[in-house]
Protein backbone atom coordinates (compact mmCIF):
# COMPACT_ATOMS: atom_id res chain seq x y z
CA UNK A 1 0.00 0.00 0.00
CA UNK A 2 1.33 3.44 -0.95
CA UNK A 3 1.18 5.93 1.88
CA UNK A 4 2.10 9.57 2.42
CA UNK A 5 5.38 10.52 4.12
CA UNK A 6 6.47 14.15 4.67
CA UNK A 7 9.91 15.48 5.62
CA UNK A 8 9.42 19.22 6.11
CA UNK A 9 11.54 20.10 9.15
CA UNK A 10 11.24 23.88 9.50
CA UNK A 11 8.55 26.45 10.19
CA UNK A 12 8.37 28.06 6.75
CA UNK A 13 5.45 30.09 5.36
CA UNK A 14 4.06 27.42 3.06
CA UNK A 15 0.99 25.20 2.63
CA UNK A 16 0.42 23.94 -0.94
CA UNK A 17 0.55 20.35 0.39
CA UNK A 18 -2.63 21.00 2.34
CA UNK A 19 -4.32 22.72 -0.62
CA UNK A 20 -3.36 19.81 -2.89
CA UNK A 21 -4.91 17.14 -0.68
CA UNK A 22 -8.62 16.76 -1.36
CA UNK A 23 -8.73 13.81 1.05
CA UNK A 24 -7.85 16.03 4.00
CA UNK A 25 -4.84 13.92 4.96
CA UNK A 26 -2.53 16.94 5.37
CA UNK A 27 -3.09 19.75 7.81
CA UNK A 28 -1.12 22.99 8.10
CA UNK A 29 -3.07 24.73 10.87
CA UNK A 30 -1.34 28.09 10.39
CA UNK A 31 0.82 29.05 7.44
CA UNK A 32 4.16 28.72 9.20
CA UNK A 33 3.40 25.54 11.16
CA UNK A 34 4.85 22.26 9.98
CA UNK A 35 2.46 19.99 8.10
CA UNK A 36 0.78 17.18 10.04
CA UNK A 37 -0.40 14.05 8.32
CA UNK A 38 -3.36 11.78 8.93
CA UNK A 39 -2.10 8.69 7.05
CA UNK A 40 -5.39 6.82 7.42
CA UNK A 41 -7.06 9.43 5.18
CA UNK A 42 -4.45 9.25 2.40
CA UNK A 43 -5.77 7.78 -0.85
CA UNK A 44 -2.31 7.84 -2.48
CA UNK A 45 -3.39 10.14 -5.31
CA UNK A 46 0.08 11.71 -5.50
CA UNK A 47 -1.15 15.31 -5.76
CA UNK A 48 0.92 16.58 -2.84
CA UNK A 49 4.11 14.92 -4.14
CA UNK A 50 3.94 17.00 -7.31
CA UNK A 51 2.58 20.19 -5.68
CA UNK A 52 5.06 20.63 -2.83
CA UNK A 53 7.59 23.32 -3.82
CA UNK A 54 10.09 21.89 -1.32
CA UNK A 55 9.90 18.37 -2.77
CA UNK A 56 9.26 17.20 0.77
CA UNK A 57 6.19 14.97 0.17
CA UNK A 58 6.71 11.34 -0.77
CA UNK A 59 4.61 8.25 -1.34
CA UNK A 60 6.15 5.13 0.15
CA UNK A 61 5.12 1.54 -0.54
CA UNK A 62 6.68 -0.68 2.08
CA UNK A 63 5.18 -3.84 0.57
CA UNK A 64 6.25 -3.43 -3.04
CA UNK A 65 7.90 -6.87 -3.06
CA UNK A 66 9.43 -9.39 -0.70
CA UNK A 67 12.66 -7.38 -0.42
CA UNK A 68 11.95 -4.00 -1.95
CA UNK A 69 9.99 -0.90 -1.07
CA UNK A 70 9.29 2.02 -3.41
CA UNK A 71 9.40 5.76 -2.93
CA UNK A 72 7.90 8.41 -5.25
CA UNK A 73 9.36 11.89 -5.58
CA UNK A 74 9.41 14.74 -8.13
CA UNK A 75 12.30 14.66 -10.59
CA UNK A 76 13.01 17.82 -12.60
CA UNK A 77 16.15 17.02 -14.61
CA UNK A 78 16.93 15.72 -18.07
CA UNK A 79 17.44 13.13 -19.40
CA UNK A 80 14.08 11.59 -18.54
CA UNK A 81 14.89 8.41 -16.61
CA UNK A 82 14.15 5.10 -18.29
CA UNK A 83 12.13 2.40 -16.62
CA UNK A 84 14.44 -0.26 -15.22
CA UNK A 85 17.39 2.13 -15.03
CA UNK A 86 19.64 2.04 -11.96
CA UNK A 87 20.33 5.28 -10.11
CA UNK A 88 22.05 6.22 -6.88
CA UNK A 89 19.36 6.81 -4.23
CA UNK A 90 20.28 9.82 -2.11
CA UNK A 91 19.38 11.13 1.32
CA UNK A 92 18.82 14.80 2.21
CA UNK A 93 22.53 15.39 2.84
CA UNK A 94 23.33 14.17 -0.64
CA UNK A 95 24.87 10.90 0.58
CA UNK A 96 24.25 7.84 -1.55
CA UNK A 97 22.11 5.41 0.45
CA UNK A 98 22.04 2.53 -2.05
CA UNK A 99 21.28 1.83 -5.68
CA UNK A 100 17.66 2.16 -6.69
CA UNK A 101 15.74 0.91 -9.73
CA UNK A 102 13.35 3.20 -11.59
CA UNK A 103 10.07 1.28 -11.73
CA UNK A 104 7.77 4.02 -12.99
CA UNK A 105 8.10 7.48 -14.56
CA UNK A 106 4.91 9.51 -14.31
CA UNK A 107 4.93 12.02 -17.16
CA UNK A 108 5.05 15.76 -16.72
CA UNK A 109 1.66 16.43 -18.26
CA UNK A 110 0.01 14.57 -15.41
CA UNK A 111 0.74 17.26 -12.81
CA UNK A 112 1.26 20.75 -14.22
CA UNK A 113 4.69 20.06 -15.64
CA UNK A 114 6.20 18.03 -12.81
CA UNK A 115 7.62 14.59 -13.52
CA UNK A 116 7.38 12.06 -10.69
CA UNK A 117 9.64 9.00 -10.40
CA UNK A 118 9.00 5.81 -8.46
CA UNK A 119 12.19 4.18 -7.27
CA UNK A 120 12.55 0.67 -5.81
CA UNK A 121 15.13 0.26 -3.05
CA UNK A 122 15.86 -2.34 -0.35
CA UNK A 123 13.04 -2.28 2.18
CA UNK A 124 15.11 -1.39 5.22
CA UNK A 125 16.59 1.70 3.53
CA UNK A 126 13.50 3.31 2.03
CA UNK A 127 12.94 5.69 4.97
CA UNK A 128 16.35 7.29 4.37
CA UNK A 129 15.86 7.95 0.66
CA UNK A 130 14.68 11.39 -0.56
CA UNK A 131 15.66 11.41 -4.21
CA UNK A 132 18.12 10.14 -6.77
CA UNK A 133 21.18 11.19 -8.76
CA UNK A 134 20.77 13.27 -11.91
CA UNK A 135 22.26 10.62 -14.18
CA UNK A 136 22.14 6.84 -14.41
CA UNK A 137 24.58 4.85 -12.31
CA UNK A 138 27.47 3.16 -14.14
CA UNK A 139 26.53 -0.38 -15.18
CA UNK A 140 26.08 -2.39 -11.99
CA UNK A 141 24.72 -5.77 -11.17
CA UNK A 142 20.96 -6.06 -10.96
CA UNK A 143 19.65 -5.07 -7.56
CA UNK A 144 22.83 -3.21 -6.65
CA UNK A 145 24.95 -3.09 -3.52
CA UNK B 1 0.68 66.15 -20.46
CA UNK B 2 -1.21 62.96 -19.73
CA UNK B 3 -2.62 62.72 -16.23
CA UNK B 4 -3.35 59.56 -14.24
CA UNK B 5 -4.89 58.89 -10.86
CA UNK B 6 -2.02 56.56 -10.05
CA UNK B 7 1.42 56.06 -11.57
CA UNK B 8 3.21 52.86 -10.54
CA UNK B 9 6.94 52.47 -11.15
CA UNK B 10 8.10 48.85 -11.50
CA UNK B 11 5.97 45.97 -12.78
CA UNK B 12 7.15 43.22 -10.45
CA UNK B 13 4.67 41.54 -8.10
CA UNK B 14 4.49 44.66 -5.92
CA UNK B 15 3.83 47.04 -8.81
CA UNK B 16 1.34 44.66 -10.40
CA UNK B 17 -0.51 44.24 -7.09
CA UNK B 18 -0.71 48.02 -6.64
CA UNK B 19 -1.87 48.63 -10.21
CA UNK B 20 -4.48 45.86 -10.03
CA UNK B 21 -6.06 47.07 -6.79
CA UNK B 22 -6.23 50.74 -7.74
CA UNK B 23 -7.34 49.90 -11.29
CA UNK B 24 -10.06 47.55 -10.05
CA UNK B 25 -11.45 50.33 -7.88
CA UNK B 26 -11.75 52.52 -10.97
CA UNK B 27 -8.55 54.58 -10.93
CA UNK B 28 -6.75 55.40 -14.16
CA UNK B 29 -3.38 53.70 -13.77
CA UNK B 30 -0.06 53.85 -15.60
CA UNK B 31 2.35 51.01 -14.82
CA UNK B 32 5.87 51.60 -16.17
CA UNK B 33 8.77 49.12 -16.24
CA UNK B 34 12.19 49.37 -17.79
CA UNK B 35 12.20 45.76 -19.00
CA UNK B 36 10.72 44.48 -22.25
CA UNK B 37 8.39 42.21 -20.33
CA UNK B 38 6.44 42.84 -17.15
CA UNK B 39 6.63 40.67 -14.03
CA UNK B 40 9.93 41.79 -12.45
CA UNK B 41 11.65 38.85 -10.80
CA UNK B 42 8.67 36.56 -11.38
CA UNK B 43 9.44 35.78 -15.01
CA UNK B 44 12.85 34.40 -14.09
CA UNK B 45 11.37 31.96 -11.62
CA UNK B 46 10.65 28.55 -13.09
CA UNK B 47 10.30 26.92 -9.68
CA UNK B 48 7.13 26.51 -7.65
CA UNK B 49 6.54 29.21 -5.08
CA UNK B 50 6.11 29.06 -1.37
CA UNK B 51 3.40 30.88 0.48
CA UNK B 52 -0.28 30.16 0.84
CA UNK B 53 -2.94 29.32 -1.68
CA UNK B 54 -3.93 33.04 -1.72
CA UNK B 55 -0.41 33.81 -2.87
CA UNK B 56 -0.52 31.30 -5.73
CA UNK B 57 1.83 29.02 -3.80
CA UNK B 58 2.71 25.77 -5.52
CA UNK B 59 2.50 27.62 -8.85
CA UNK B 60 5.64 28.35 -10.84
CA UNK B 61 6.79 31.99 -10.68
CA UNK B 62 6.36 32.84 -14.35
CA UNK B 63 2.84 31.42 -14.32
CA UNK B 64 1.97 33.66 -11.36
CA UNK B 65 3.23 36.56 -13.49
CA UNK B 66 0.90 35.57 -16.33
CA UNK B 67 -2.10 35.39 -13.98
CA UNK B 68 -1.29 38.84 -12.58
CA UNK B 69 -1.00 40.31 -16.07
CA UNK B 70 -4.46 39.01 -16.91
CA UNK B 71 -5.80 40.60 -13.71
CA UNK B 72 -4.11 43.87 -14.63
CA UNK B 73 -5.66 43.81 -18.10
CA UNK B 74 -9.11 43.29 -16.58
CA UNK B 75 -8.46 46.27 -14.28
CA UNK B 76 -7.69 48.44 -17.39
CA UNK B 77 -4.14 49.16 -16.30
CA UNK B 78 -2.02 50.87 -18.97
CA UNK B 79 1.32 49.07 -19.03
CA UNK B 80 4.31 50.75 -20.66
CA UNK B 81 7.35 48.54 -21.10
CA UNK B 82 10.96 49.39 -21.94
CA UNK B 83 10.16 52.62 -20.12
CA UNK B 84 12.54 53.83 -17.45
CA UNK B 85 11.36 56.44 -14.97
CA UNK B 86 14.27 58.81 -14.42
CA UNK B 87 12.83 61.87 -12.77
CA UNK B 88 10.22 62.89 -10.24
CA UNK B 89 9.74 66.61 -9.80
CA UNK B 90 8.47 68.86 -7.04
CA UNK B 91 5.28 69.65 -8.94
CA UNK B 92 4.46 65.94 -9.00
CA UNK B 93 5.36 65.26 -12.61
CA UNK B 94 7.18 62.12 -13.57
CA UNK B 95 9.70 61.85 -16.42
CA UNK B 96 10.33 58.62 -18.23
CA UNK B 97 12.19 57.59 -21.34
CA UNK B 98 12.11 54.78 -23.85
CA UNK B 99 14.71 53.95 -26.53
CA UNK B 100 13.57 56.88 -28.64
CA UNK B 101 11.56 59.31 -26.60
CA UNK B 102 11.33 61.00 -23.24
CA UNK B 103 7.95 62.00 -21.91
CA UNK B 104 6.38 63.52 -18.84
CA UNK B 105 3.14 62.67 -17.13
CA UNK B 106 1.44 63.51 -13.90
CA UNK B 107 -0.09 61.24 -11.27
CA UNK B 108 -2.17 62.17 -8.25
CA UNK B 109 -0.60 59.23 -6.46
CA UNK B 110 2.79 57.73 -7.08
CA UNK B 111 3.55 54.15 -6.03
CA UNK B 112 7.21 53.16 -6.16
CA UNK B 113 7.85 49.41 -6.54
CA UNK B 114 11.34 49.44 -7.98
CA UNK B 115 12.52 46.20 -6.34
CA UNK B 116 16.14 45.57 -5.43
CA UNK B 117 19.68 45.25 -6.77
CA UNK B 118 22.01 42.38 -6.01
CA UNK B 119 24.96 42.83 -3.68
CA UNK B 120 28.45 42.00 -4.91
CA UNK B 121 31.64 40.85 -3.22
CA UNK B 122 35.13 42.27 -3.47
CA UNK B 123 37.99 39.82 -4.10
CA UNK B 124 40.89 39.61 -6.57
CA UNK B 125 39.62 38.57 -9.97
CA UNK B 126 35.98 39.52 -9.42
CA UNK B 127 35.91 41.39 -12.72
CA UNK B 128 36.94 38.34 -14.79
CA UNK B 129 34.39 37.24 -17.38
CA UNK B 130 32.48 34.36 -15.80
CA UNK B 131 32.04 36.05 -12.42
CA UNK B 132 28.37 37.05 -12.37
CA UNK B 133 25.51 37.57 -9.95
CA UNK B 134 22.95 34.86 -9.29
CA UNK B 135 20.25 37.02 -10.85
CA UNK B 136 22.29 37.38 -14.03
CA UNK B 137 22.77 33.61 -14.18
CA UNK B 138 19.03 33.16 -13.75
CA UNK B 139 18.19 35.68 -16.46
CA UNK B 140 20.57 33.89 -18.81
CA UNK B 141 19.28 30.35 -18.31
CA UNK B 142 15.59 30.96 -17.69
CA UNK B 143 14.79 33.99 -19.84
CA UNK B 144 17.39 33.98 -22.60
CA UNK B 145 18.00 30.22 -22.64
CA UNK B 146 21.78 30.41 -22.72
CA UNK B 147 24.12 28.68 -20.29
CA UNK B 148 26.65 31.02 -18.68
CA UNK B 149 29.20 28.17 -18.68
CA UNK B 150 29.51 24.48 -17.93
CA UNK B 151 30.64 24.29 -14.30
CA UNK B 152 29.73 26.78 -11.58
CA UNK B 153 30.60 27.67 -8.03
CA UNK B 154 27.83 29.54 -6.19
CA UNK B 155 28.55 31.86 -3.26
CA UNK B 156 25.72 32.10 -0.72
CA UNK B 157 23.32 29.44 0.57
CA UNK B 158 20.28 31.65 1.02
CA UNK B 159 17.13 30.66 -0.85
CA UNK B 160 18.22 32.58 -3.94
CA UNK B 161 21.62 30.83 -4.06
CA UNK B 162 20.02 27.41 -3.53
CA UNK B 163 17.28 27.96 -6.12
CA UNK B 164 19.66 29.37 -8.72
CA UNK B 165 22.00 26.39 -8.20
CA UNK B 166 19.09 24.03 -8.80
CA UNK B 167 18.13 25.92 -11.96
CA UNK B 168 21.71 25.81 -13.28
CA UNK B 169 21.58 22.03 -12.86
CA UNK B 170 18.26 21.95 -14.69
CA UNK B 171 19.86 23.92 -17.52
CA UNK B 172 22.45 21.16 -17.80
CA UNK B 173 25.36 22.75 -15.96
CA UNK B 174 27.36 21.23 -13.13
CA UNK B 175 27.55 23.01 -9.80
CA UNK B 176 30.86 22.12 -8.15
CA UNK B 177 29.95 23.63 -4.77
CA UNK B 178 27.88 26.19 -2.92
CA UNK B 179 29.98 28.24 -0.48
CA UNK B 180 28.48 29.59 2.74
CA UNK B 181 30.45 31.71 5.21
CA UNK B 182 28.03 30.98 8.07
CA UNK B 183 28.36 27.65 9.90
CA UNK B 184 24.98 26.49 8.54
CA UNK B 185 22.81 26.84 5.46
CA UNK B 186 20.89 30.12 5.62
CA UNK B 187 18.05 29.22 3.21
CA UNK B 188 15.26 26.70 3.77
CA UNK B 189 16.27 23.10 4.53
CA UNK B 190 13.91 21.79 1.84
CA UNK B 191 15.67 23.87 -0.85
CA UNK B 192 19.08 22.71 0.42
CA UNK B 193 17.85 19.10 0.30
CA UNK B 194 16.94 19.44 -3.38
CA UNK B 195 20.43 20.53 -4.48
CA UNK B 196 22.24 18.12 -2.17
CA UNK B 197 20.29 15.15 -3.49
CA UNK B 198 21.28 16.25 -6.97
CA UNK B 199 24.92 15.92 -5.90
CA UNK B 200 25.91 19.49 -5.02
CA UNK B 201 27.98 19.87 -1.82
CA UNK B 202 27.17 22.88 0.37
CA UNK B 203 30.45 23.94 2.00
CA UNK B 204 29.59 25.83 5.20
CA UNK B 205 32.19 28.07 6.92
CA UNK B 206 33.74 28.62 3.48
CA UNK B 207 34.30 31.74 1.43
CA UNK B 208 35.76 32.75 -1.91
CA UNK B 209 39.30 34.14 -1.85
CA UNK B 210 40.14 34.68 -5.47
CA UNK B 211 38.95 34.13 -9.01
CA UNK B 212 41.73 33.14 -11.40
CA UNK B 213 42.06 32.75 -15.13
CA UNK B 214 44.02 33.92 -18.12
CA UNK B 215 41.30 35.75 -20.03
CA UNK B 216 38.22 34.39 -18.28
CA UNK B 217 37.43 32.46 -15.14
CA UNK B 218 39.21 29.10 -14.93
CA UNK B 219 39.43 28.37 -11.20
CA UNK B 220 38.15 29.62 -7.88
CA UNK B 221 40.26 29.68 -4.72
CA UNK B 222 38.17 28.99 -1.62
CA UNK B 223 39.07 28.74 2.07
CA UNK B 224 37.52 28.06 5.44
CA UNK B 225 36.57 30.76 7.92
CA UNK B 226 36.10 30.57 11.69
CA UNK B 227 33.12 31.67 13.79
CA UNK B 228 34.16 35.32 13.44
CA UNK B 229 34.47 34.95 9.65
CA UNK B 230 38.28 35.12 9.89
CA UNK B 231 40.23 33.16 7.35
CA UNK B 232 41.80 29.93 8.60
CA UNK B 233 45.28 29.87 7.02
CA UNK B 234 46.28 26.70 5.23
CA UNK B 235 42.70 25.72 4.31
CA UNK B 236 42.86 27.12 0.77
CA UNK B 237 41.56 24.88 -1.99
CA UNK B 238 41.23 25.34 -5.74
CA UNK B 239 38.01 24.44 -7.55
CA UNK B 240 37.88 24.31 -11.36
CA UNK B 241 34.96 26.37 -12.66
CA UNK B 242 34.13 28.69 -15.54
CA UNK B 243 31.24 30.41 -13.75
CA UNK B 244 31.12 32.00 -10.31
CA UNK B 245 27.66 33.11 -9.17
CA UNK B 246 27.49 35.63 -6.35
CA UNK B 247 24.32 35.43 -4.30
CA UNK B 248 24.96 37.41 -1.14
CA UNK B 249 21.78 39.37 -0.65
CA UNK B 250 19.85 42.26 -2.11
CA UNK B 251 19.64 45.99 -1.44
CA UNK B 252 16.43 47.99 -2.06
CA UNK B 253 16.52 50.22 -5.16
CA UNK B 254 15.88 53.41 -3.21
CA UNK B 255 17.18 56.03 -5.66
CA UNK B 256 13.80 57.22 -6.96
CA UNK B 257 12.36 57.35 -3.45
CA UNK B 258 15.31 59.47 -2.33
CA UNK B 259 14.83 61.68 -5.37
CA UNK B 260 11.23 62.35 -4.29
CA UNK B 261 12.54 63.49 -0.94
CA UNK B 262 11.30 60.49 1.06
CA UNK B 263 13.10 60.25 4.40
CA UNK B 264 15.47 57.30 4.33
CA UNK B 265 16.16 54.80 7.06
CA UNK B 266 18.54 51.87 7.55
CA UNK B 267 17.61 48.32 8.50
CA UNK B 268 20.15 45.51 8.06
CA UNK B 269 17.75 42.55 8.17
CA UNK B 270 15.59 44.19 5.46
CA UNK B 271 18.50 44.82 3.10
CA UNK B 272 19.97 48.16 4.26
CA UNK B 273 18.92 51.61 3.12
CA UNK B 274 15.21 52.00 2.45
CA UNK B 275 12.47 54.65 2.58
CA UNK B 276 10.82 55.12 5.97
CA UNK B 277 7.20 53.95 5.70
CA UNK B 278 4.02 53.11 7.61
CA UNK B 279 1.96 49.91 7.91
CA UNK B 280 -0.05 51.09 4.91
CA UNK B 281 3.10 51.93 2.90
CA UNK B 282 2.92 55.74 3.20
CA UNK B 283 6.27 57.51 3.01
CA UNK B 284 7.17 60.87 4.53
CA UNK B 285 6.24 62.42 1.14
CA UNK B 286 2.53 63.04 0.76
CA UNK B 287 1.02 61.07 -2.17
CA UNK B 288 4.05 58.78 -2.52
CA UNK B 289 3.71 55.13 -1.47
CA UNK B 290 6.26 52.31 -1.62
CA UNK B 291 5.89 48.51 -1.79
CA UNK B 292 7.77 45.26 -2.28
CA UNK B 293 11.51 44.73 -2.06
CA UNK B 294 12.00 48.52 -2.09
CA UNK B 295 10.36 48.73 1.34
CA UNK B 296 12.47 45.83 2.67
CA UNK B 297 13.72 42.63 1.06
CA UNK B 298 11.19 39.84 1.63
CA UNK B 299 9.56 37.58 -0.96
CA UNK B 300 7.20 37.79 -3.89
CA UNK B 301 4.16 36.93 -1.77
CA UNK B 302 4.72 39.80 0.66
CA UNK B 303 5.68 42.10 -2.25
CA UNK B 304 2.42 41.31 -4.02
CA UNK B 305 0.32 41.92 -0.93
CA UNK B 306 2.19 45.09 0.02
CA UNK B 307 1.51 46.31 -3.50
CA UNK B 308 -2.17 45.46 -3.13
CA UNK B 309 -2.26 47.34 0.17
CA UNK B 310 -0.70 50.43 -1.42
CA UNK B 311 -3.19 50.19 -4.29
CA UNK B 312 -6.14 50.04 -1.88
CA UNK B 313 -4.72 52.96 0.08
CA UNK B 314 -4.44 55.11 -3.04
CA UNK B 315 -7.91 54.12 -4.29
CA UNK B 316 -9.45 54.99 -0.91
CA UNK B 317 -7.64 58.34 -0.81
CA UNK B 318 -8.97 59.07 -4.31
CA UNK B 319 -12.49 58.47 -3.00
CA UNK B 320 -12.97 55.36 -5.14
CA UNK B 321 -13.53 53.05 -2.16
CA UNK B 322 -15.69 53.77 0.87
CA UNK B 323 -14.01 53.85 4.25
CA UNK B 324 -15.71 50.58 5.17
CA UNK B 325 -14.68 48.87 1.93
CA UNK B 326 -11.08 49.95 2.16
CA UNK B 327 -10.83 49.10 5.86
CA UNK B 328 -12.08 45.58 5.18
CA UNK B 329 -9.76 45.08 2.21
CA UNK B 330 -6.81 46.40 4.22
CA UNK B 331 -7.55 44.10 7.14
CA UNK B 332 -7.79 41.09 4.86
CA UNK B 333 -4.48 41.84 3.11
CA UNK B 334 -2.67 42.75 6.34
CA UNK B 335 -3.65 39.49 7.99
CA UNK B 336 -2.26 37.56 5.00
CA UNK B 337 1.01 39.51 5.23
CA UNK B 338 1.20 38.92 8.98
CA UNK B 339 0.86 35.17 8.39
CA UNK B 340 3.89 35.30 6.07
CA UNK B 341 5.97 37.03 8.74
CA UNK B 342 5.68 34.27 11.32
CA UNK B 343 7.87 31.28 12.08
CA UNK B 344 11.59 31.09 12.63
CA UNK B 345 12.37 32.77 9.29
CA UNK B 346 9.64 35.42 9.32
CA UNK B 347 9.78 36.78 12.85
CA UNK B 348 12.90 38.85 12.28
CA UNK B 349 11.27 40.56 9.32
CA UNK B 350 8.15 41.26 11.39
CA UNK B 351 10.10 42.92 14.22
CA UNK B 352 12.23 44.86 11.73
CA UNK B 353 9.11 46.12 9.97
CA UNK B 354 7.59 47.14 13.31
CA UNK B 355 10.70 49.19 14.07
CA UNK B 356 10.44 50.98 10.72
CA UNK B 357 6.73 51.71 11.24
CA UNK B 358 7.31 53.11 14.71
CA UNK B 359 10.19 55.29 13.51
CA UNK B 360 7.89 56.53 10.73
CA UNK B 361 5.22 57.53 13.26
CA UNK B 362 7.83 59.17 15.51
CA UNK B 363 9.09 61.15 12.55
CA UNK B 364 5.62 62.23 11.42
CA UNK B 365 4.47 62.96 14.98
CA UNK B 366 7.62 64.90 15.67
CA UNK B 367 6.33 67.64 13.38
CA UNK B 368 8.76 66.66 10.59
C1 LIG C 1 16.26 33.35 -7.44
C2 LIG C 1 15.08 33.94 -6.72
C3 LIG C 1 14.10 33.07 -6.23
C4 LIG C 1 13.01 33.57 -5.55
N1 LIG C 1 12.06 32.68 -5.10
C5 LIG C 1 10.96 33.15 -4.45
C6 LIG C 1 9.93 32.24 -3.97
O1 LIG C 1 10.02 31.02 -4.12
N2 LIG C 1 8.88 32.75 -3.33
C7 LIG C 1 8.76 34.10 -3.14
O2 LIG C 1 7.76 34.52 -2.56
N3 LIG C 1 9.71 34.97 -3.57
C8 LIG C 1 10.80 34.53 -4.23
N4 LIG C 1 11.78 35.42 -4.66
C9 LIG C 1 11.69 36.84 -4.31
C10 LIG C 1 10.83 37.65 -5.22
O3 LIG C 1 11.13 37.39 -6.56
C11 LIG C 1 11.01 39.14 -4.92
O4 LIG C 1 10.91 39.36 -3.55
C12 LIG C 1 9.92 39.92 -5.62
O5 LIG C 1 10.03 39.78 -7.01
C13 LIG C 1 9.97 41.42 -5.25
O6 LIG C 1 8.96 42.08 -5.97
P1 LIG C 1 9.05 43.59 -6.37
O7 LIG C 1 7.86 43.86 -7.19
O8 LIG C 1 9.26 44.39 -5.14
O9 LIG C 1 10.40 43.76 -7.20
P2 LIG C 1 10.85 43.15 -8.62
O10 LIG C 1 10.19 41.89 -8.92
O11 LIG C 1 12.32 43.20 -8.62
O12 LIG C 1 10.30 44.23 -9.67
C14 LIG C 1 10.77 45.57 -9.75
C15 LIG C 1 10.69 46.03 -11.17
O13 LIG C 1 10.88 47.45 -11.23
C16 LIG C 1 11.66 47.77 -12.34
N5 LIG C 1 12.24 49.10 -12.13
C17 LIG C 1 13.09 49.50 -11.15
N6 LIG C 1 13.40 50.81 -11.26
C18 LIG C 1 12.72 51.27 -12.34
C19 LIG C 1 12.62 52.55 -12.97
N7 LIG C 1 13.29 53.61 -12.52
N8 LIG C 1 11.83 52.66 -14.09
C20 LIG C 1 11.16 51.56 -14.55
N9 LIG C 1 11.21 50.35 -14.00
C21 LIG C 1 11.98 50.19 -12.90
C22 LIG C 1 12.67 46.64 -12.35
O14 LIG C 1 13.34 46.51 -13.58
C23 LIG C 1 11.76 45.44 -12.06
O15 LIG C 1 11.19 44.92 -13.24
C24 LIG C 1 12.89 34.96 -5.36
C25 LIG C 1 13.86 35.84 -5.86
C26 LIG C 1 14.96 35.36 -6.54
C27 LIG C 1 15.99 36.32 -7.09
S1 LIG D 1 -1.10 11.36 -1.77
FE1 LIG D 1 -3.06 12.40 -2.18
S2 LIG D 1 -4.39 11.72 -0.51
FE2 LIG D 1 -2.31 11.21 0.11
S3 LIG D 1 -1.66 12.96 1.33
FE3 LIG D 1 -0.97 13.36 -0.77
S4 LIG D 1 -2.61 14.54 -1.71
FE4 LIG D 1 -3.44 13.63 0.16
S1 LIG E 1 4.09 22.15 0.57
FE1 LIG E 1 5.96 21.00 1.02
S2 LIG E 1 7.45 22.54 1.72
FE2 LIG E 1 5.40 23.47 1.86
S3 LIG E 1 4.71 23.06 3.96
FE3 LIG E 1 3.92 21.40 2.67
S4 LIG E 1 5.48 19.80 2.84
FE4 LIG E 1 6.45 21.69 3.56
Amino acid sequence: MRIIFIDCPQEIPCNPCQSACAAGAIQVPSLTERPRILPEKCVACGNCVAACPGQACFLIDEEYSETEATIEFPFEFLPVPEQGELREARDNEGQTVCLGRVVEVLPRNRWHGTMVVRLAVPKELVRQVRGMARTAAEAQEEGGM
Amino acid sequence: MKTYDVIVVGAGPAGLGAAIESGKAGASVLLADENDQPGGQLFKQIHKFFGSHDHYAGTRGFQIGQQLLEEAARAHVEIRLSTRVWGIFEDGTVSACTEDESFRCRGTWLILATGATENSLVFPGNTLPGVITAGAAQTMVNLRHVRPGSRAVVVGSGNVGLIVSYQLLQAGMDVAAILEAAPQVTGYAVHAGKVRRAGVPVLCSHTVLEARGERELEEVVVAQVDGQFRLIPGTEEVIQADTLCISVGLTPRWELAALCGCKMDFCGPLGGRLPLHSETLETTCPHVLVAGDLSGIEEASTALDEGRLAGVHAAAALGLLSTAESAEREREIQSRIAALRQGAFGRKRQTSKEQIWSRYHQHQGGGL
